[in-house]
């Protein structure tokens, strides 16, 4: 039996190596290497704006996909962080910009004011509303958030109340259109490197406790649902603020807002981006969001594919982009000899 | 007087809708979130077997719906759901984008508009203690409480489906008497989704097909399931009598809209008191040490 | 010598479904003891642990500690107080190292307010405490085991992990579910000293053991279940003697 038995070596590179710890800055090679995907998204989406001059209607596409990449951000924080799948994304945006509305339009409270409040009351109250279900096993949580969104688009139609089928309309539009461009491509930024460092403190590692081995936690004197209630708020939050933009964006809050594409675009990204990798939900984002569009004429074909591409992914047990990009950038791979 | 009876229907009509989300849950602990996308599609089924090929005799156009919803059930379980068997959170995304899919794609399909009805097995109503029924919510009652003796001679009587019930009892200990948990898995949605398509065609000639119905029909069968509590075929009834009747007294004393806003209050209600449901039988929700 | 009474149980009893898992269980606690509970498979012990810990409510029955009632207590309030256990069945935090593993009960509210395990409630300090506290354990500290994924610990170290877990708390009882289990004797002969070390802080131990030889050098009283019913308590060469224990154990012909 003179086979020759190869088998395929994973090592890590040794420029990652030499980046851990205190000798990352010992030159600009490691500093690069840290750096450089970073730098490349910062600057990269800051500058998609100016690159798109030529493009007026990508621009709003731009927007929009930020706002996709931050409902995905706040699932993939949840669903693999914390052990919650949200699968109602649009019960954040639906509350942020209804709630937001009605700061402007019916009380008359400017935008920079009208779209903070938005954020944390909507934020309050999603968790309020979501409380019942924390104690409970994750499926609860699952089926929760997957009949808000459809309930209250009910809700509303059938009272008719915030402008029932109408909406809510004659919200401020941004002051120009850099802020309007550059709000979110900021805050997506901000909440995305904010998440990060949030993942990595104590109070994140416990919630990943919670994801992991709630019973542990449970031993270890920590009350799992007020951590679990951390964790909806600082989603919900994130969730809001898209919303209450979105409002501002369309200058209307209606039904729309707790439309499926909320919901489902951002579970899509995440399974396609990479799920747990935080990145990995912007990366999908900004490929699904722009592809959406294109497949607009598609209509409701489009979710079609996207449910298609979403099982598909999820019974593969395919890791995702990031994962795979951060894999071949941290190690290499040959074929050595058994 | 009017009040029961009426309470009656719409809590038979709530229990043909919840049943087969019921069944499969408590039989292979899947929640099957295309639920709401087969009874649309077995209706829209049963119309095209009706109107776009040759026109197949009624009788034969239900069955043969059925028969397909069924057997599109079992395929969903045989090549999506058996490879994320146990991960729970892979579980419900999966099948929610595959209702999503039917659902959707049927809208892309043509499903649009009101025009879509199914015609009443028969038409005409019948005056009963001072009421108007129509033919078609007696057969509905009447269906209603077949497939329920049906489905508990079935369990109760037949190999398979005490296998069924054993499976749903204790999976591990049916396994180790040698029942095969992804058979059991692939029947049990079988007769679920067989049971969404059986509803479907009792309960789509009181409107019309549209997609939404769809999206409805999960609501209320998992609000019943959760109410009555998740893996509990007695409760489900027991749930959608409560819900049935809430509904109906909302109807009468305030006003129709209000009806999916009783779901969802009974919904929270629950969880709030008694989260497993009122015959619930998982009273640990957190996972057992 | 004081022996005050720290924990009490009081008839606790729990069936499930038809199941009779505890009848009526009753014993007392004295401060400092090590007290073992042995039985055969299925005698409940695991059941009697999550009663008293509050992972399960029990049907009837009472639970002091040093007097005051915390039964069906919920899990966290009962850590809290300062009765912390061990799992049988051991789920380290997989996706996080070592000694990270340990930040979570250094976060918690008891940590943060007896000052946890040598001042390590304070933010920022739970780091280096963490991998103190696993040195004292057995972790060597300048190899790389404490900074390695949870998941890639083998059951020696995953045990001490989980006995590491409750020590961060500082508790003042620690219930051990099988702690002896699935370690080889010189694993075993490395655990002791760790167990005479709590012993010296002050630490009650409540022990759920399999391996008798090994219990019985460490546990100064032992309690025997069997089906659920407690059947003696006493010193080790008592209950090992006693007729119904040799009976639950090998069984009643030819004894």
């Amino acid at each position: 039996m003179d086979k020759n038995m190869m088998r395929k070596e994973r090592i890590d590179r040794g420029l990652k190596v030499r980046t851990e710890g205190i000798y990352a800055i010992s030159s600009y090679r490691e500093i690069l290497y840290l750096l450089g995907p970073r730098l490349l998204l910062i600057v990269g989406i800051i500058a998609l704006p100016f690159v798109l001059e030529l493009a007026p209607y990508w621009k709003r596409v731009v927007n929009i996909m930020c706002v996709y990449a931050l409902l995905a951000l706040s699932f993939d924080f949840l669903a693999n962080y914390v052990g919650l799948v949200c699968l109602g994304g649009a019960f954040f945006t639906g509350v942020g910009g209804y709630l937001s509305a009605i700061f402007n339009v019916h009380l008359g409270l400017p935008i920079y004011l009208s779209i903070p409040l938005a954020t944390v009351s909507g934020a309050a109250l999603c968790t309020v509303l979501l409380l019942p279900c924390l104690p409970l096993r994750g499926v609860y949580f699952a089926i929760i958030t997957l009949m808000y969104p459809l309930l209250l688009t009910r809700v509303i139609e059938a009272l008719d109340i915030l402008g029932g089928t109408n909406g809510i309309t004659g919200l401020d539009s941004f002051p120009n259109a850099y802020i309007e461009q550059y709000a979110i491509i900021i805050m997506m930024l901000v909440f995305l490197f904010g998440m990060r460092r949030f993942v990595n403190q104590d109070i994140g590692l416990v919630l990943r406790g919670v994801k992991d081995n709630d019973q542990s936690v449970r031993a270890s004197g920590i009350n799992v649902t007020h951590m679990k209630l951390l964790a909806v708020f600082v989603a919900a939050f994130i969730g809001c603020f898209s919303g209450a933009y979105v409002a501002h964006l369309y200058m209307w809050a209606g039904l729309s807002l707790f439309a499926l594409d909320f919901s489902i675009i951002p579970i899509a990204s995440v399974v396609i981006g990479g799920g747990g990798t935080l990145v990995g939900a912007l990366i999908g984002s900004f490929i699904l969001v722009p592809l959406s569009e294109i497949l607009r004429a598609f209509g409701s074909f489009r979710i079609v594919i996207y449910c298609a591409v979403l099982t598909g992914f999820i019974v593969f047990k395919s890791e995702g982009i990031m994962i795979y990009l951060q894999r071949k950038y941290h190690q290499f791979e040959r074929w050595v000899k058994v | 007087m009017e009040i029961l009876i009426y309470g009656i229907i719409n809590s038979i009509t709530l229990s043909l809708l919840s049943l087969g989300f019921a069944l499969v849950y408590s039989i292979s602990r899947v929640p099957n979130f295309a639920h709401g996308a087969l009874y649309i599609m077995a209706g829209y089924i049963t119309w095209l077997f009706l109107n776009k090929f040759i026109a197949f005799p009624y009788p034969l156009a239900i069955i043969l719906a059925i028969g397909l919803t069924s057997l599109i059930g079992a395929l969903i379980y045989r090549f999506v759901l058996i490879r994320i068997r146990g991960m729970e959170i892979s579980e419900i995304i999966a099948t929610y984008a595959i209702g999503l899919a039917i659902l959707e794609g049927l809208r892309w399909g043509g499903l649009r508009g009101m025009t879509f009805t199914l015609p009443p097995f028969v038409a005409g109503s019948v005056q009963i203690c001072g009421t108007n029924i129509d033919y078609q919510r007696l057969i509905i009652v009447g269906s209603g409480i077949l497939i329920f003796a049906l489905l508990y001679l079935f369990t109760h009587f037949n190999k398979i489906g005490l296998a069924l019930r054993g499976i749903a009892q204790d999976e591990r200990a049916a396994m180790m008497l040698g029942i095969d948990s992804d058979m059991t898995a692939i029947i049990s949605l079988a007769i679920g989704s067989g049971l969404a398509g059986f509803a479907a065609i009792l309960l789509l000639p009181l409107g019309s097909i549209i997609v939404e119905a769809g999206y409805n029909v999960l609501i209320f069968a998992i609000a019943v399931c959760v109410i009555g509590g998740l893996g509990s075929w007695g409760g489900t009834v027991v749930a959608s009598f409560i819900i049935g009747f809430a509904q109906i007294l909302t109807e009468a004393f305030l006003s129709s809209h209000y009806q999916m806003v009783v779901a969802l209050l009974a919904i929270i209600v629950t969880l709030l008191i008694k989260p497993s449901g009122i015959f619930g039988k998982q009273k640990e929700l957190e996972e057992r040490v | 010598m004081s022996a005050e009474t720290v924990l009490s149980i009081k008839g606790i009893s729990k069936s499930f479904g038809g199941l009779k898992a505890l009848s009526d269980v009753s014993f007392d606690i004295a401060q400092g003891d090590v007290f073992g509970i042995i039985g055969p498979n299925g005698s409940g012990k695991t059941t009697l642990i999550n009663c008293i810990t509050g992972f399960i409510k029990p049907a009837s029955g009472h639970v002091f500690f040093k007097g005051k009632e915390i039964t069906a207590w919920q899990p966290h309030k009962i850590a809290h107080v300062g009765i912390a256990r061990t799992f049988q069945i051991m789920r380290p935090y997989y996706s996080l190292p070592a000694y990270k593993n340990l930040i979570i009960p250094l976060w918690s509210p008891r940590a943060r307010k007896t000052g946890g395990w040598r001042g390590g409630g304070k933010h920022g300090d739970r780091d280096t405490v963490a991998v103190d506290i696993l040195e004292e354990i057995g972790f060597e500290r300048d190899s790389r085991v404490p900074y390695k994924l949870a998941s890639a610990l083998p059951t020696g170290y995953l045990k001490r992990l989980e006995l590491a877990r409750c020590m961060a708390l500082r508790p003042e009882i620690i219930f051990c579910d099988e702690v002896f289990s699935g370690l080889s004797m010189s694993e075993i002969a490395g655990m002791l000293p760790l167990i005479e070390k709590m012993k010296m802080e002050g630490i009650t131990l409540i022990m759920v053991e399999h391996r008798l030889r090994e219990l019985f050098r460490v546990a100064n009283r032992v309690m025997a279940l069997n089906f659920g019913e407690k059947l003696v308590e006493g010193e080790p060469s008592f209950v090992i003697e006693n007729k119904l224990v040799k009976e639950a154990y090998l069984g009643s012909e030819g004894i």
